[in-house]
Formats: C-alpha cells, structure tokens, sequence
C-alpha cells in the first residue's frame, strides 16, 4: 500500500483553481518531492494531504486514512513542519519538545531529540531569540515527538542560509535512514535533487512531469548537447555543412546530439571547419533546464528574486 | 475524547510563557494594583484636610445650635454658616461646594416637644467627601438623640442625594476595580492571542497535535481565573489596609472570581477568531470592552448615573460581575448575588458555546 495516493485532486477557492487534478503516489520510505514556483499549488495539496484543508474534488489517502474526516487519528502517525514554522515565544525548544510530548502522551527524552535535529546548543533559549534556522529545527524536532511515519516538510529551507540549509537536509536524510516516509515541497532545484527519490514538478494545479530526476530529464530534457566555443564562422559552418541543430549565443555554439553519430559527426565538422575553437565539452539536459523548459524561465525568476 | 491532562500541558507552557512575557504579568497583576493605589489615592484624601461645609440654620433656636456645636466637634469637617435668606443649593454651587446642611425652621420646637423633624444634606454621591459628611451627620444626629430628654429618637437625617452612610467610596471602588481587572485582563489578552496565533499560524500548527480547541479554550480560562483569584487577594489587601476599605472576603466572591474571567475569557476569544486580522480584533475588542469598562460601576457607582445609562448597564454583563461583588463583599446580600450569578451563568454559557462553535482550527 503506498502511503499517499492522490487522484485527480481539485482544490478551487471561488473562481480560482490552486490545484486542478493532480495525482501521484508515494511509497513508503521514500523521499518524494512537489517541486514547482510560488503559487503552483503546492502547499495547498500538502496542508489537503495533512488534513488541514478539506479537498474540492478527487480522492486522496494518505496512510489509508481520508485525511479530512480521520484528521485526529491522522495527526497521531504524521509530522508537519509548515512552511515558515513560527511559535510561542516564550517556551525553550526543550520545554516545547516536553509540551508536545505531554500532549501526544509520549514519553521523549527532549535533549536526545534536539540533537537529532542539531539544536541541542539552543535547548534552553525562548523561541524568540532563537535565529530563522534554529527556528526551523525546533519544527523539525516538534514534528518527531510522535515518532511518526510520515512527515511532511513545506518549503523547509525557503529563506535560510546555505549553512542552516545544509543542516536541514542532514536532518531528512536521517529520516529516510529511519526509514519514515518524506513528502518535500521546495521550489529549489537543488534540493529536490538532493533529497527526493521521486519528483513531481508542478505548476498552475497541474502535475507537468513525475518520476525520478533522471526519468524526467529524459522524457521532458532535450537529451545530451555538445558544447564548443567559438565564432560565428563556426557556426555558420557546421549549420551548412551537416543536418545537426545549431544554436548559438553568446560566443558558444551549441550543438544538440539525438542520433548515436552526432557527436562523431560534429566533431569531424568542426576540425574541417578550421575555425578557431576551444573548450569542447558534451553534456546532458539538467534537472533545471528541464525545468526551466516545463514551467518557463518567467516562472522562476519570479520566485527566487 | 477532553484530556485533563493536555488541558494541564497547555496551561505550564501558557503560564511560564505569561510570567516570562513582563508586559503580560505587569497587566494582569500590577496594573490593577496600580489601579486601586491611584483611584483609592485620589478619593479617600477625606482624612488629610476637614472638609468646608456650609451650614443654614433657619432655626436658630438653642437646639440647633447645640446641634451645630456637635457637628463642629468633630476634626473632619469645617463648618461654614451661610446665611438665612439665600437659597441653600445656589449657594453651594456658587461656592464651588457640594457639601451642605440645611436646619429648617421650628427644629429647636420640634426637638423640644419629641416630634420627627427632619435635618437634609446635601452631597454628590460620586465623592467621598460627601459620604464623609453625610456619615459625620448621621453620628452627630444619633448622639444628639440619645442626649434627648425623652431618649426618642426624634431628629432624622434625610439626604437630598443618598448615600448610604457607613460605607466611603472605597468600599465601592474594591469591588468595581476587581470587576475593571476581570474584564481587561482576559478580554485583552485574548484578543490579542487568537488573533496574532491565527495570523502565526500557531493554530494550525497545535491542530496537528491531540490537544482540541475546548481544551485550549479551557486552559486559558483555568489561567485566567487563577490570575483574577491573586489580584483579587491583592487588590482587597492594597484596599483594606492603605483606605481602610470595608469589605469582606466571603467565600461568595468566588462565585464571581470563576464566572468573570470564564466569560471574558470567552468573549474575547469570541471576538479575536471572528475578526480578520489582530488589528480588526483589536478594534472589535476595544468597542466591546470600552462601554462596560466606564458604564458598570468600575470608576463610580451605577446609581449615581443618569436613569439611560443605568438602563445600558443593565445590558452588559460586566454590571453583574461588580454588583454581584459589591453585593457580596459589602452587602452581605446573597439573595441578590445569587441573582447576579445566574444572569452571568446564562450569559457566559452563550458566549462559550459561540466561541466553541466559531473557534476552529481548520480551514475549508
């Protein structure tokens, strides 16, 4: 039984639709992960799958529960660290561990969990004074105290220092080695690459490609290219002289490798060619550039700036 | 399905929190404090210097001014005699005074012959001052009967403006500062609180624990009545040994110390998960509690108010909290407190139950 199961799920707030038939599953022990720009609909499907939201259409279990009416007995198997976890702000991380501990009817040693998320040096500073990463590690140690088996993390490292950042994925690493099922939302690349197992990359309420990062770089990239610098006299040459595609820009050339000769073919071309070169180098479609083709650059310098 | 126990977690991480937070603590238990200093300061000076009343003896025969002579007797007041043709109210206020006591005429006859007659003061009820004289009269009044050759207790004290004479403004103010600390303590800190922990979303983050709504809900009413019990105790000890306030601590205050702050609790939890934002809270919030805050009986007492405005009060439930406490803590008068009780228990179980209902976790 996989662990979230989503199918054709609609979330609308009048007119508008956030989420617009998204499906996908996770297994467990997986680290999946919603990757998409700001308001793709990412945090509204995680708070649905977390049962903070009710869904407008579609079905959705998660641990085979409805997430919107077994909410409570929900809560007891999952954790959640929302995006931007705020708190009170007078209870010490260890005091907070301790709350929640009292409230989940758990026994926890709080120091042991603060260091599992490496916040032991901050266990008695008032939430107040604790600084954005430190902030977010008490979320992450708060979302452990029920030992859960899904946890879900939104946007976990937005607007922390690669430091803290870094801190955070040794944290979900530790996790999946725990074997607990992750559910990710990041709108940075490199995260999901880091972390996630499986990918689904969304954008305007609609899953636009799914599967592993190499299973989609290779459905939806542009395959692997060569890479040459050069002049506008080589790359006159090779797009008269041979059926390859030719772009350039920026005083390198380009040139796109489908057929298992291309490169062969380019190459020779190039020597032929006598212009002036220097740098050759082939190189495969990216995670980001299949992105940036899937959601459009417009997209994602919106949402990093 | 309500645990205890969550409900006792949720109160040590609320508390410490408001210990910790000083603003939080310095509203909830020094502020009244500061209150009643001020208040009771300002309105129990009686004993500092005499107080200037003018006297109008229409008799002049030897009883009154053996009456005169008693009052004169005592440090308090200082007698000013004004004279027989004026009319006695104009002249108090174009002297700037509130203070008066008129001796008709034939009250020496009267006295003489053991027939009723009445002596009036004048006063404002809304100072203490006036309560001073009028209590100071009512002494000389006793012992000026008692020294009657008949021993019958002819001569009356009526008053143009009742107060009643053995009790001073203090003994009121205890009671309506109590019910001003059980009103603003609760309702503003829960304004505040259920709307800024919405907008943190600290709502949504405890809804992923077991603990429910109610629960909460009740945790913070628990805190609130602690914290309304010591500044009870405080604000009755500031009263009773720097004024001299006369009141009691019977075990029916606690009737009211539980109900108050299990209704403001409420309301203003009430007001902060209906408004949008912690601004529009607190603005919802201030109307609310503005009106009851000067219209129960907090500052001064409701009867010497206008009859509209004593109509008003009679529709906020915070006139119940304080005449169910002046009832109680001075009167003695359990009949009635029992009365007001039951209003705030009726009114309460409404706004609790609309809290309950419009207080939720979750969004659709």
């Amino acid at each position: 039984m996989p662990a979230i199961e989503v199918s054709d799920l609609r979330k609308s707030y009048g007119s508008l639709r956030a989420v617009d038939g998204i499906s996908f599953s996770v297994d467990a022990g997986e680290v999946f992960s919603l990757l998409g720009p700001n308001g793709a609909g990412k945090t509204t499907t995680i708070e649905i799958l977390e049962g903070l939201r009710d869904k407008s259409g579609g079905s959705v279990r998660v641990l085979g529960l409805d997430p919107w009416s077994d909410a409570y007995e929900l809560h007891k198997k999952i954790g959640v660290i929302p995006q931007g976890f705020k708190f009170l702000d007078y209870p010490t991380p260890r005091e907070a561990v301790g709350y929640y501990a009292a409230l989940f009817g758990k026994k926890v040693d709080p120091d042991e969990l603060l260091k599992r998320v490496l916040l032991e040096e901050a266990a008695s500073t008032y939430f107040l004074h604790l600084s954005g990463g430190q902030k977010q590690k008490l979320g992450m140690a708060l979302s452990l105290v029920n030992d859960p088996e899904l946890v879900f993390l939104d946007e976990p490292t937005t607007g922390l220092d690669p430091q803290a950042r870094r801190a955070v994925w040794e944290v979900v690493r530790k996790l999946k080695e725990e074997g607990r099922t992750v559910m990710l939302t990041t709108h940075y690349l490199e995260e999901a690459e880091e972390l996630a197992d499986k990918v689904a990359i969304v954008d305007h309420g609609k899953v636009v490609a799914a599967g592993t990062t190499s299973e989609i770089v290779e459905a939806h990239g542009s395959g692997q290219k060569l890479m040459v610098k050069g002049g506008p006299d080589l790359e006159e040459y090779l797009r008269h002289n041979t059926k390859l595609i030719v772009e350039a820009s920026g005083g390198e050339v380009t040139v796109r490798l489908k057929g298992k000769d291309d490169a062969l073919v380019a190459l020779k071309a190039i020597e032929e060619s006598g212009a002036a070169w220097s740098d050759l180098m082939v190189r495969r479609d990216s995670l980001e550039d299949t992105f940036l083709r899937l959601v459009g650059e417009g997209a994602v310098s919106e949402e990093t700036s | 399905m309500f645990s205890f126990k969550r409900v006792i977690a949720d109160l040590k991480v609320f508390g410490k929190g408001n210990f910790r937070s000083r603003e939080g603590l310095f509203f909830t238990l020094v502020f009244p404090i500061i209150l009643i200093l001020l208040f009771g300061a300002i309105f129990s000076g009686g004993s500092s210097a005499p107080t200037t009343v003018y006297v109008q003896n229409l008799d002049g025969g030897p009883a009154s001014i053996a009456f005169i002579a008693a009052l004169n007797s005592t440090s308090a007041i200082r007698l000013v005699s004004a004279p027989t043709s004026v009319n006695l109210t104009q002249y108090l206020s174009s002297h700037s005074s509130t203070n008066g006591i008129l001796i008709p005429a034939g009250f020496t006859l009267a006295y003489e012959e053991d027939q009723p007659v009445n002596v009036t003061v004048y006063g404002n009820p809304a100072s203490t001052t006036s309560a001073v004289v009028s209590g100071i009269t009512s002494e000389v009044v006793n012992q000026f009967n008692i020294e009657g050759a008949s021993n019958v207790h002819s001569v009356r004290v009526s008053q143009e403006v009742a107060v009643s004479k053995s009790y001073s403004y203090i003994d009121f103010l205890v009671p309506g500062l109590i019910g001003f600390a059980v009103l603003t303590s609760p309702m503003f800190a829960l304004v505040n609180v259920s709307s800024s922990y919405k907008r943190d979303k600290i709502f949504k983050q405890l809804s992923l624990t077991p603990l429910t709504e109610t629960e909460w809900l009740v945790s913070k009413i628990m805190w609130y009545i602690s914290m309304t019990a010591i500044s009870f105790v405080l604000m009755s000890l500031t009263g009773i040994y720097l004024f001299g306030a006369q009141i009691s601590f019977s075990p029916g205050v606690a009737l009211f110390i539980f109900i108050g702050p299990f209704m403001f609790v409420s309301l203003g939890m009430l007001v902060g998960t209906i408004s949008n934002s912690p601004e529009s809270a607190a603005v919802v919030g201030n109307l609310v509690t503005f009106p009851m805050m000067f219209l129960s009986g907090t500052f001064f007492p409701v009867s010497s108010m206008p009859v509209y405005l004593q109509n008003v009060a009679r529709v906020l439930p915070l006139y119940y909290v304080i005449e169910g406490l002046t009832n109680v803590m001075i009167y003695g008068n359990y009949a009635s407190a029992l009365v007001d009780f039951g209003v705030l228990v009726a009114v309460s179980a409404v706004i609790f139950a609309l809290a309950v209902k419009f207080f939720k976790w979750r969004e659709d």
